[in-house]
This record gives C-alpha cells, sequence and structure tokens, in this order.
C-alpha cells in the first residue's frame, strides 16, 4: 500500500511514462526531433487540440460530456468573419459571435440539467443543429477566409513572440486559467463534486443545475476562443472540420489523460499529458512519413494500453466504481 | 400521238405544281417577313425537357465547385423546364450510397442523376445498377471505376502539370527536395493525381519525394501541421505540390510562418474561384492549375441536355468531357479575374 503512494502509477503517470519513453526514442533515432524548432511546430499542431481539450474537461469533470464543442467552435467563429467580412465592425461581430455561442451553449446546458436529458444526445443535437444552422442559414460558405478586417485579432493564432507561436502562448494562458478556475475557485470545487457525485452535491446544498449550464457555456466559449485560434493559424475557418475526426481526439486526449468519462476526476495536467503523447506520435510518425491511416491506428492502440494499463493498476470493485461509470 | 399528249398532259401538271409551289413559298417568304420561321427542331427540343427530372448527389454543398455546378445546372434546368433537385451526401460516403439506393428505387425514377464520386469504389456498382434500370448517369470531377458519362478534370493531367512544374523549378541549383501531399487515400482525386505525379517523377530520378502525406478529408489543419514538420526536417525543401486550394490555404501560410514564402514553392489545384485569386495574391501559392468550374458545367449541362435527348438505353453512349486545365500563377492575378457565386449567370 505505502509503494502505491510514493508514487501513484494512475492512468496519468502512466500515459506520462509512454510519453516520455516514444519522446527519448525518437529523439536518439529519428534525426531533427530533437531540435527546438521541431519541438515548437509540435506544439503548435497540438494547440487548438489541447484549448479544446481544456473546454471538455471541463463538463466531462462535471460528469457530462460535450460533442458539439468542434462545431461550436466553427460556426459561431465562422459567423463573426463572415459579418466581419460583409463590412460589420470587428467588436460587434464578436459580441454577436459571443452571444451565440453562449446561448448554443446554454441550451445544450438546460437541457442537460434542467429536461435531465443525457449529455451524449443532446450535445450530439444541438453539434448537428449548429452544422446544419452554419450550411443552411447564416453562413454564405463553408470554408470563411480571413479577412483583412479581422487583423485586429490576428495576434491570437497568426503572430509570434521571442520565436514562439500564439497559438501555443494563448493554449499556455489557457491550461493556467483553467487549472486555476478548477482547483482554487469555489464553482472549481463544486464541479468536482457534482461529477464525483451530484446527489450527494446536492444535499450538501450545492445549486447543481445552474453549474451545470455553466460548464457547457464555459465550453461553448473556450471552443469559440479555439476557433479564432485556428483561423488565425491556418488563415480560414474550413467549418466542414465538424465532420472530421477532431471531436474524438478532443475526448481521446481528455481520457487518455485520466479525465474519467464518470467524471470527478483528473485535471488540466490530464489534458496536458494527453495532448503531448498525441503531439509527439503525429509529430514522429510525420517526419517517419508513416500514412495517416497508421497514425489513426497507432493513436487506437495506445489509448487501448493505458486504459488496459489503468485497470490492472487500479482496479474496480464495488467500492471504488461510481455510478453512471462507463 | 399518244405519246405526245401524255406528255403534254404530264406538262400541264408540273407547270401546275409548280404554280402552287411557288404560290406557297410566296406566302411563306410574306410570313417570314412579317416575323420568323418556325423551326420544326425547335419545338421537339423543349418538348424533350418536359417533366423530365435531374438530381445532383455531390460529395459535399457549400464548397465554391459543388455551389458553383448547382448553381449552374440549376440555371439550365429553369431555362429549358425540367425539374432539378440536390441530394446532398454531406461528406458521409455512407449516406450517398444510401441516396443513390432511393434514387434507384423512387418512383417516377429520375432521368438523368449527376453523381461527384467521393472515392473510386463506394458508389460504382450503384452507378452500373443506375444504368441498367434506365437512369443515365454523369460524373462529375471525380469519377469511380464504372465508367459512364463524364465531366471534369483529368486529375492525372492536373498531377502531370504540377509535378513539370516543379521539376522545372527546383533545378540542380536548389535541394530538389520536394513534398506532396496527398487527399484521403482512395478518393479519385488522390489516385488519379499520384499517377500523373508519379509519371513525371519517374523520368526525374533527381528529384527527391521528402515525404509523402495524406492530409485526411482535405483537412486544412492536417495541411499545416505537415507542412510545418516538414520545413524543420527540411529547411531547404524546394517544393510542395498539394492537392487542392482550400486546404493549400493552410500550407501557404506554414511556409510563410516559416519565413519561406518564394522560396519554398506551392503548387496546388482548384476550380479556379476566389480561393485562386487570394491564395496568389497573398503569395500562399506560387502556382496553381485551374479547372475552371464555369467550364465544367457548360460541360455537365451539355451532357445533361443529349442525356434527355438520346432515345438509346444509358450505357450505350459513353461521353466524357475532359476539362481544359489553364495555369495561373502570381503575375496573372492583375490580368485574370476568378469567378465567385455571384458571378455565374
Amino acid at each position: 500500500m505505502t509503494s502505491k503512494h510514493i508514487i501513484r502509477l494512475d492512468q496519468q503517470s502512466i500515459v506520462f511514462l509512454i510519453s516520455l519513453i516514444i519522446f527519448c526514442c525518437f529523439s536518439i533515432f529519428l534525426p531533427n526531433f530533437f531540435t527546438v524548432g521541431n519541438l515548437i511546430a509540435m506544439m503548435r499542431s497540438i494547440s487548438v487540440l489541447a484549448i479544446l481539450g481544456l473546454g471538455m474537461a471541463i463538463v466531462v469533470i462535471g460528469r457530462g460530456i460535450d460533442l458539439s464543442m468542434v462545431a461550436l467552435m466553427a460556426v459561431p467563429t465562422a459567423l463573426v468573419m463572415t459579418m466581419v467580412d460583409s463590412g460589420n465592425g470587428l467588436v460587434l461581430s464578436i459580441t454577436v459571435g459571443t452571444g451565440f455561442a453562449i446561448i448554443a451553449g446554454g441550451i445544450s446546458g438546460l437541457l442537460v440539467a434542467y429536461a435531465e436529458i443525457p449529455a451524449l444526445f443532446v450535445t450530439l443535437a444541438t453539434g448537428l443543429a449548429l452544422a446544419g444552422l452554419g450550411q443552411v442559414g447564416i453562413l454564405k460558405a463553408d470554408m470563411v477566409s480571413w479577412s483583412d478586417g479581422m487583423n485586429p485579432i490576428r495576434w491570437i493564432g497568426g503572430a509570434s513572440l521571442f520565436g514562439i507561436p500564439s497559438s501555443i502562448l494563448v493554449a499556455a494562458f489557457m491550461f493556467i486559467a483553467v487549472g486555476w478556475f478548477l482547483k482554487k475557485t469555489k464553482i472549481g470545487r463544486f464541479i468536482y463534486s457534482i461529477g464525483d457525485n451530484p446527489n450527494t452535491a446536492r444535499t450538501t446544498g450545492i445549486s447543481v443545475r445552474p453549474i451545470m449550464v455553466l460548464q457547457y457555456i464555459l465550453a461553448a466559449l473556450i471552443a469559440l476562443l479555439a476557433g479564432f485560434v485556428m483561423a488565425a493559424s491556418n488563415n480560414l475557418m474550413d467549418t466542414r472540420i465538424y465532420n472530421l475526426s477532431l471531436i474524438y481526439d478532443v475526448i481521446l486526449v481528455v481520457v487518455l489523460g485520466g479525465i474519467g468519462l464518470s467524471g470527478g476526476r483528473g485535471g488540466v495536467w490530464s489534458v496536458l499529458v494527453g495532448t503531448l503523447l498525441v503531439g509527439i506520435v503525429f509529430n514522429g510518425m510525420t517526419i517517419m512519413n508513416f500514412p495517416l491511416d497508421i497514425q489513426d491506428l497507432f493513436k487506437g492502440i495506445i489509448l487501448l494500453i493505458a486504459i488496459a494499463v489503468d485497470s490492472f493498476l487500479n482496479p474496480r470493485n464495488e467500492e471504488t466504481a461510481q455510478q453512471g461509470d462507463i | 400521238m399518244t405519246l405526245f399528249n401524255r406528255k403534254s398532259r404530264w406538262g400541264t401538271k408540273s407547270l401546275f405544281a409548280l404554280a402552287l409551289a411557288a404560290m406557297v413559298g410566296m406566302v411563306g417568304v410574306a410570313h417570314a417577313q412579317d416575323g420568323a420561321i418556325k423551326d420544326p427542331e425547335r419545338t421537339h427540343y423543349y418538348e424533350v425537357f418536359k417533366n423530365k427530372r435531374v438530381v445532383f448527389v455531390p460529395v459535399f454543398m457549400g464548397l465554391d465547385l459543388t455551389e458553383g455546378w448547382s448553381k449552374m445546372m440549376s440555371i439550365q434546368a429553369k431555362r429549358l423546364g425540367y425539374s432539378y433537385e440536390v441530394r446532398n451526401a454531406n461528406f458521409d460516403t455512407s449516406a450517398g450510397v444510401q441516396i443513390l439506393t432511393q434514387l434507384l428505387n423512387e418512383k417516377p425514377k429520375p432521368d438523368v442523376v449527376v453523381i461527384q464520386n467521393p472515392d473510386v469504389t463506394s458508389y460504382a456498382k450503384l452507378e452500373k445498377q443506375m444504368e441498367d434500370a434506365g437512369i443515365y448517369v454523369i460524373q462529375l470531377n471525380m469519377k469511380s471505376l464504372t465508367m459512364t458519362g463524364f465531366a471534369g478534370a483529368d486529375a492525372t493531367v492536373i498531377g502531370e502539370t504540377q509535378a513539370d512544374w516543379v521539376v522545372k523549378q527546383c533545378g540542380p541549383n536548389t535541394s530538389r527536395k520536394i513534398l506532396i501531399l496527398n487527399g484521403p487515400t482512395t478518393a479519385p482525386w488522390t489516385v488519379y493525381m499520384q499517377e500523373g505525379y508519379n509519371n513525371v517523377l519517374s523520368k526525374n530520378p533527381d528529384i527527391k519525394v521528402v515525404a509523402r502525406q495524406s492530409i485526411g478529408n482535405y483537412d486544412s489543419s492536417k495541411a499545416k501541421s505537415i507542412t510545418e514538420v516538414t520545413l524543420k526536417q527540411h529547411p531547404d525543401l524546394c517544393a510542395i505540390m498539394g492537392v487542392w486550394d482550400i486546404p493549400d490555404l493552410a500550407t501557404g501560410a506554414a511556409v510563410k510562418d516559416a519565413g519561406k514564402s518564394g522560396k519554398v514553392l506551392v503548387s496546388t489545384s482548384g476550380g479556379g474561384g476566389e480561393v485562386a485569386c487570394k491564395g496568389l495574391q497573398t503569395k500562399a501559392f506560387d502556382h496553381y492549375v485551374s479547372y475552371d468550374v464555369p467550364g465544367q458545367s457548360r460541360d455537365v449541362n451539355d451532357l445533361i441536355q443529349m442525356a434527355l435527348q438520346l432515345r438509346d438505353k444509358p450505357g450505350k453512349i459513353k461521353v466524357a468531357h475532359y476539362t481544359p486545365l489553364s495555369v495561373l500563377t502570381q503575375a496573372d492575378v492583375d490580368s485574370h479575374k476568378c469567378w465567385t457565386i455571384d458571378s455565374l449567370k
């Protein structure tokens, strides 16, 4: 028992160890892997994923899930860019986009918290609805390019400070902010207790439902931020991204790092560890010129190993299992 | 005598006939001077299109390509009076298969189905079945393994054009290193374009392909990440051959971020819409092979007209219209005007 307390081998540390081993292997065997330039490129490529992962972490820790995050990232951002492109002011456009994100996240939250519909279905539906709304109504095209009117906020993803791309800095800032929010604020602690056991949380006097709504609104706002970072960095927002597998990557980095889907566990470190592993693997395999399909296969195998090792080292029984464990 | 008599009677008859013909002719001329002659072909032509039904099944609406084609097809439908509808597969191959299966079983069945294939195999069997069921199939820009009517670019030639240019640019004074960014692994676009690249590169063994990577489903973020990583590995990279203009805006952004605009050349292709001009203006692209969506729309519209007028069973005549390609470079930006959805009329 004592040895377990000294080195707690939970999923987070296991994944960290795996990342470290792969990192060392790549550094030794791959030329130009362990260079400042390559490591910066690697971190930039995962910064949007990390920001989305942080938003997802808040929801998952509170025992929810938000499958609409990618749509929430793409559609409000594209709306802002379309508005600016057709001559509206930047401030007005951002206000409208933010309001739109808050309303969309709020609707998901209300349906989950008050109507008590499972989050999986609610957010799947709101995500689809948002993507559809983007296609038929509010956007002119699925691909919105970065217009000159947006340049005042270009620094968010398309600039660099001391050679470090701003998207990495935004991601780092978000790690600190979300970490502080989850660990140091009252609401953050409440989210953990709600995720741990909503009934107990309610009995202790926490207003569970409003906080659940807040989780989804926060996730929506973080997704919007990720959208701006992505658009500024890529020079366009491609709303088709909703149809791509990005949302699985977001869930992957969250679960990989040890934020249990049953809620109440993990934190920003889990997201960091999960994202780093995905980033290292992607980067190394690109250098080795592996086909994309093999990369996906590899990601899946790593996730399976991490979960298997975790359930071997930390077996679940009636005592430790939580209600709603997936 | 009898012979003479008969002859003279014949003569009178022909005289009458001639007079009658002249009179009819003169009336006709007089009528034509009033207005116009009725073209008998014309009435028949317009009759053919009545109550006909044309369906377009794109991979995804909302792209400049699909929106452009669709707008032009709907304009012709309105002009000729047949019905036109779009069934969007929404980037989901199984949804596309379902749409085609349903079209096959619908009553009344469509007369012409215009299909943009997501890959070379998924729809191939259904396209054959549709032809057997009496529906004309026209494949648009992206081909499957089944031969039907086809209008679109020759992806192999696009690949060859890109590779030829890159080989010319990456001469002995450069590193001769190039990066190839593909689309989805089994997409017709990818496989035929690869053939084009290989046709040229096999004759130029000096050119070194440092990486050949798929950017998934034309994913901008992947294009950017892969380009970035490759540029760190090979800072002396000579050129990049991309698969499509939209994700390659991000490829160009990665080159720009690395401060290598103009040194690492980006060659791409697309429908020649706004993205083309924007990419060339912002120097994201150095070389652009355009397959000219307005021209392609005319081609596909012609094939639709032909299919609706033919009385043969579908599958008997297989006509292919390969789009003439044009190359744009940064020097053309000022003189060339790229089309937009609004400019298509």
